[in-house]
């Protein structure tokens, strides 16, 4: 069975998928991903799922999983790159992600974990 | 039966030059041309081909107008229901047409010498008849135009009414015009969303200045694209709420659980702040308009 590759970026995990996921493969990347953070002490996950077109009600779940896993382990969870019409389709679902982290990008993605991997004091910037 | 409406089909070709002007005079009198909107040729012109058209079908025999024989007569009718359903004419005014052939026909028949009273009787039944499916068929292809009209001008209004707008690098503005129904709010999004991916967006702000009302309805669809787009990792700022409609959604119990600004000029400064910029003011720039935005720097 073909997995996701799990790339090591600095103190970063970087997921990019590049298939329609099946819930099959969805639970492997979550199982690997748990492993990876614990083996390398991953401060961030940066999740791409600019390719991904098609997102169904588990998709979302195990998004919402691997966050949840990632903070116990200490490790924020960030989605980039999501379409227009899977973010409608989440939305519709009912699933906002509401613990997980998004940016646009890879970079901004990235960018993010950094800001938090460094000193915790400002967490976030002010609603006045 | 046929033979009856071939002989109505003799009686109004005979006749033809007593019937027209005599439904020309009882359209004039129900006031078609007083509006100006129709020329009194065009209206002779359409009385002439419907009656050509129905003198020929009457011809064929047939009392039903949904057969093939009446087809011409149904096709003029409906070009004319359509092109004065353009115009602006009252359902009223646009089936006075077809029911005001009646009467002409009615006294040419009556005048006919030579017809038994049944046959008359008969006649003028199944001339009713014939003529109140062609107006029913009139009001129906009008009611028809008149809806293909709004859907059109319903598409239009959407096609207007959700620009999304570049403030600056990185910040959309979204001014939302009209009530938000479930249709505009998935234009809206999917404009919004369209605009993040492209602009490379960070902040949009949501302007509801031009919404009327916000009930929770509209609060919940406002709710589903501030989450859409932060899926796609933008912040949403939500601003231009009134005075009274504040009110309203304290009172209804509808909760934004977004940032949210009275102006767009404040929403724009904390977008502003957020992607670390700030405006400042220019220190040569004249004391009275140093609130005009052309003139500060953003840096």
């Amino acid at each position: 069975m073909d997995r996701i590759p799990i790339l090591k970026l600095g103190d970063a995990l970087l997921v990019t998928v590049q298939v329609d996921m099946h819930d099959q493969l969805a639970t492997a990347l979550e199982e690997d991903l748990t492993a990876k953070i614990v083996a390398h002490g991953a401060k961030g996950v940066l999740i791409d799922i600019s390719a991904l077109e098609i997102v169904d009600s588990f998709i979302g779940r195990m998004l919402d999983n691997i966050a949840a896993v990632s903070r116990i382990l200490d490790a924020d969870t960030v989605v980039v790159g999501m379409r227009p019409a899977v973010a409608i389709t989440l939305v519709e679902l009912g699933l906002s992600l509401t613990g997980v982290k998004t940016a646009l990008n890879v970079e901004r993605g990235m960018a993010l974990i950094k800001t938090r991997a460094t000193p915790r004091d400002d967490d976030d910037d002010g609603e006045d | 039966m046929t033979g009856e409406l071939g002989t109505l089909a003799n009686i109004v070709s005979n006749n033809e030059g007593k019937i027209l002007p005599e439904w020309l005079d009882l359209l004039k009198g129900s006031g078609v041309l007083q509006s100006g909107r129709m020329k009194e040729e065009e209206l002779a012109t359409q009385c002439r081909g419907f009656l050509h058209a129905l003198r020929d079908g009457l011809a064929s025999g047939e009392s039903d107008s949904g057969h093939e024989s009446y087809a011409a007569a149904r096709e003029i009718l409906a070009d004319f229901s359509r092109s004065r359903a353009i115009q602006g004419f009252s359902p009223r005014e646009t089936a006075t047409f077809v029911f005001s052939l009646k009467q002409p026909l009615f006294n040419v028949v009556n005048r006919e010498k030579g017809l038994a009273p049944a046959v008359v009787v008969q006649t003028i039944w199944t001339i009713t008849a014939l003529l109140d499916q062609f107006g029913l068929h009139t009001v129906e292809v009008y009611q028809k135009s008149r809806e293909s009209i709004i859907s059109r001008q319903q598409r239009e209004i959407l096609e207007l009414s959700t620009p999304v707008v570049k403030l600056w690098k990185g910040i959309l503005a979204l001014p939302v015009i009209g009530t938000l129904d479930s249709e505009r709010t998935q234009i809206v999004m999917e404009n919004l969303l369209q605009a993040i991916v492209t602009e490379g967006a960070e902040i949009a702000i949501i302007d509801i200045t031009g919404v009327p009302t916000v009930d929770t309805l509209t609060a919940q669809h406002l709710l589903k694209t501030t989450a859409a787009a932060r899926l796609m990792g933008a912040d949403c700022i939500i601003s231009g709420i009134r005075p009274q409609i504040a009110q309203t959604m304290v009172h209804l119990g509808v909760e934004l659980n977004v940032i949210s600004k009275a102006t767009l000029a404040d929403a724009f400064q904390v977008a502003l702040r957020r992607t670390g910029r700030a405006i400042t003011k220019l220190k040569s720039a004249a004391p009275d308009n140093g609130k005009s935005l052309d003139d500060d720097r953003v840096g």
